[in-house]
């Protein structure tokens, strides 16, 4: 039961995945922090950069480690759009409105890929796909190991670009008192979309190093949105930390979950704990009562 | 007391409309296009119950509608019921899981997207547990045994089953017309509008809210026996998955929420739009939800009160202040 | 002295460092109109909010009409007889004036067609029949003050508070709620006031307490309480009292 040799691995996959889980949830983070929505349309968001790796490898020829600056950017124009144009006109700032907006965007992206992909599941062949490196008693699949070291590098890039640039210092001024930011001459709706676009830039990223190791079709993103919540309510709405330890161990949980239950029967763990952070501690294990 | 007169009245009207639209005609298309959406409409009278007059969104009602299809075909495949003896304990099962999702839920304050996401969680977890589970079919699901007779809730043409959902439909109408002029429905849309303010005029929360999810979920089970009885079939994933849920609430709100007839107009025009949609562009997958999702997000951006609340939004947008 | 409706013994509540209420102690006389007044964050919102059950004190007790009602919730306040309103207004606001009234009036009336008939009878009361069928999203700041007024008397209150509800009118509009006010008061019901419009604390209050930084530093009759040197300080600055002496010479 507790064999190492089966544990061992099964961590090591979870954090690996984790890893990946909690670049997710950084975005979503961001995207709450700043402009306090519960953006539904990640996990949409997310299935969408993953058909735009596919395509690029597929079409393109362009590995999807070599995507990464393309997808990047491209998923910020995205979110820098949808926000500005479509999210900010439609909430007229009211709640319950975003709510609905973003769920909505996220049923056009879903069914938008549905029309333009068919429901099959997709995988792309890279040539190390299969290859795998021995740690201890795992094997971990090389894809899986550059996802980790990827997703930890565009997390601390995340970091360091909202504690330390100018930029960050607007992003963090706006989440925190956004009328004192307007008189301060920060362009108020500008810094929304960008913290918006950034969230979506890191699903683009999340995306190159998920897809070598995983698949693609448009009901994926479904698995990630409760999944990137379950992390971001955990970690503490609203707290970077708080995201990249709730992904590492939500990554974990699944792992065993899984290992122990079940594939399907390990996805509750996920939500059981989602569900019992929302009722018994809705600021998570860090977070700050926005 | 004139305006329940008023509302009741309508109601007649309209039952009496689709009554002499089913008997008069034998055009398997207006039937079944009644039937079908007749049938979204209780979905969204459902959803209406508990987000437009309680104010509370569900971005998982087809928890309710899930629970009350299985336990229609359960009851009649493993425990020998007959379906109209099914149908109370599918409406019972529904109303219960809606209050055991709404103690949790409400007890421990959960609001807005909060509350959007809990319920989105349940619904996942049933299905995954459908899924994982024998005695629901796992994948495969449960299929129905074909055995026409109005004994068994089964009928040879859509007329039987456009009968069927309008008594369910009128329910939904009549209970939408309680809530309109009770103080329960007074005491519900003072807990949407302002929480705080109707505690401090002596409404509990908790127990109101409790009873409008019970109500919604009810008529949600409902929803989902009723599909049960037409399609023959379910599995966990048209049982728990996103698209009942969503077709319920995008129905409600654009036809405007927390109004008697707005989940009706939403409904039919949603209804008709993806039969237009369906003859326009065939079987495309898919099309019919990004339907659903512009509509969504148009209404929201311009109409917010839907269709039903044109006159007040027009009003607003013509008007001005005063007083 | 006439029976205590309401009672608070050694109250207090703090919100992280802050100590917001400290060891406040009043006694409300039934059938009274008081008022409890106190520079700006002073902590007499939060008092009311302690006594009607918003908040939970972290010490001390509440007694309303003889029963320890420390901790219970509003909604069971509202049915013993207490019902308060805010500083801030909270209309319904997407119902009518005669709607939002009549949720008052449905405390002790569960038939919708006698509720909405009350609310109109409590409209007049207060001036807002004209009114009946707006929309409380429409009405001015004084109108939805009135409404927030109506909506807590149609719940046939024992003890009625009212937070700050002459706050954002003109002089115009505080001179037509006074009379209310004290007609309310003249009905029978209680009424503790929260208060800035020293106008209306002089004309309407028996009684009054004055908070300051979260401690009771005075209470009496109106011109006793604005002649107290305490009082003057709290609102005027530490030393103003003496200066004011030192000019005025003889009071």
């Amino acid at each position: 039961m507790f064999d190492s040799a089966i544990l061992i691995p099964s961590l090591l996959n979870g954090i690996t995945t984790g890893a990946v889980y909690a670049l997710i949830a950084l975005g979503l983070t961001l995207i709450y922090g700043v402009l306090h929505i519960i953006n539904f349309a990640h996990g949409a968001g997310l299935m969408l950069a993953l058909y735009g790796v596919y395509l690029l490898k597929e079409r393109l020829g362009i590995d999807p480690y070599l995507a990464l600056p393309v997808m990047v950017v491209g998923m910020f124009l995205l979110g820098y759009c949808l926000q500005r144009l479509v999210i900010n006109r439609a909430s007229h700032g009211k709640d319950e409105n975003i709510l609905l907006v973003t769920l909505g965007l996220s049923i056009i992206m879903e069914n938008a890929a549905l029309l333009a992909f068919q429901s099959d599941t997709r995988s792309i062949e890279t040539p190390y796909t299969l290859a795998t490196v021995t740690i201890g008693p795992a094997m971990i699949a090389v894809p899986k190991l550059v996802a980790f070291a990827g997703a930890l590098v565009v997390s601390a890039i995340l970091v360091w670009l909202i504690q330390a640039t100018d930029l960050g210092r607007a992003i963090r001024a706006v989440a925190r008192e956004k009328q004192g930011a307007k008189l301060m001459g920060i362009h108020v709706d500008h810094v929304y979309a960008i913290s918006f676009g950034i969230g979506l830039a890191c699903l683009g990223a999340a995306a190159c190093f998920l897809l070598p190791a995983y698949y693609v079709n448009p009901q994926v993103g479904n698995g990630f949105v409760l999944v990137a919540f379950t992390i971001v309510v955990l970690g503490g709405m609203g707290s970077f930390t708080g995201a990249l330890l709730g992904g590492l161990l939500i990554g974990v949980v699944e792992s065993l979950g899984g290992l122990y239950l079940g594939e399907s029967l390990g996805q509750i763990g996920i939500f059981g704990i989602f569900i019992l952070v929302l009722l018994f501690r809705p600021q998570g294990l860090f977070g700050a009562r926005s | 007391m004139k305006r329940w007169r008023r509302d009741i009245a309508v109601i007649v009207l309209f039952v009496g409309a689709i009554l002499i639209l089913t008997t008069s005609s034998d055009s398997g298309v207006l039937l079944n296009f009644l039937m079908m959406a007749l049938y979204a409409t209780l979905l969204a009278q459902a959803w209406n119950i508990l987000g437009g007059f309680g104010g509370q969104f569900s971005f998982g009602h087809a928890l309710f509608f899930g629970t009350g299809a299985y336990i229609q075909s359960i009851a009649q495949m493993q425990w020998g019921l007959g379906a109209w003896a099914a149908l109370p304990l599918a409406l019972l099962g529904a109303a219960m899981v809606g209050i055991f999702v709404g103690a949790l839920s409400f007890r421990y304050g959960l609001k807005g997207s909060y509350f959007a996401l809990v319920t989105l969680a349940f619904a996942e977890v049933f299905r995954i547990l459908a899924l994982s589970v024998n005695f629901t079919g796992a994948g495969v699901g449960l299929m129905l045994p074909l055995k026409e007779s109005l004994a068994n809730m089964q009928f040879g043409s859509p007329r039987g089953y456009v009968y069927l959902i309008l008594v369910f439909v009128v329910l939904a109408l009549l209970i939408s017309c309680w809530l309109r002029h009770s103080r329960f429905g007074a005491y519900l849309q003072a807990i949407r509008d302002n929480e705080d303010a109707a505690r401090a005029l002596g409404v509990n929360p908790f127990g109101i809210k409790l009873g409008a999810i019970a109500l919604s979920a009810a008529l949600m089970g409902a929803g989902g026996a009723f599909y049960v009885q037409v399609f023959h079939y379910i599995d966990p994933g048209l049982a728990f998955g996103p698209h009942t849920s969503v077709e319920a609430l995008v129905a409600a709100i654009v036809g405007g929420m927390g109004t008697l007839w707005g989940p009706v107009l939403g409904a039919f025009l949603l209804h008709g739009l993806s039969d237009i949609t369906r003859n326009l562009f065939g079987q495309l997958p898919g099309i019919n939800m990004i339907i659903y999702g512009l509509v969504l997000v148009l209404i929201v951006t311009f109409m917010p009160r839907g269709i039903a609340g044109l006159s007040a939004t027009l009003r607003a947008r013509l008007g001005g202040r005063n007083g | 002295m006439a029976e205590t409706l309401l009672e608070l013994q050694g109250v207090s509540k703090s919100f992280g460092g802050l100590k917001a209420v400290q060891q406040v102690s009043m006694r409300v006389p039934a059938a009274s109109l008081t008022a409890l007044i106190g520079p700006n964050g002073a902590g007499k919102t939060t008092l009311f909010a302690l006594m009607s059950g918003f908040l939970m004190p972290d010490a001390g007790r509440v007694f309303f009409d003889g029963q320890d009602i420390t901790g219970h919730k509003p909604e069971i306040n509202a049915r013993r007889g207490m019902t308060r309103t805010f500083q801030i207004v909270q209309p319904f606001a997407q119902q009518t004036v005669r709607e939002n009234i009549a949720v008052g009036a449905h405390l002790h009336l569960a038939q919708r067609a006698l509720a909405l008939e009350q609310a109109e009878v409590v409209a007049q009361q207060v001036g807002l029949a004209p009114l009946l069928d707006k929309a409380a999203a429409d009405l001015t700041v004084a109108a939805r003050k009135r409404l927030e007024l109506a909506r807590a008397l149609a719940t046939r209150p024992k003890l009625l508070l009212l937070d700050e509800v002459l706050a954002g009118l003109n002089p115009q509009e505080i001179s037509e709620m006074i009379p209310v006010v004290r007609g309310i008061a003249q009905s029978g019901v209680t009424v503790l006031m929260i208060e800035h419009v020293m106008q209306a604390v002089m004309n309407l209050a028996e009684r009054v307490w004055v908070l300051s930084q979260g401690q009771l530093i005075a209470e009496g009759s109106p011109s006793d309480v604005t002649r107290d040197e305490r009082v003057v300080e709290a609102y005027l600055g530490h030393g103003t009292a003496a200066r004011l002496r030192a000019m005025g010479g003889a009071a």
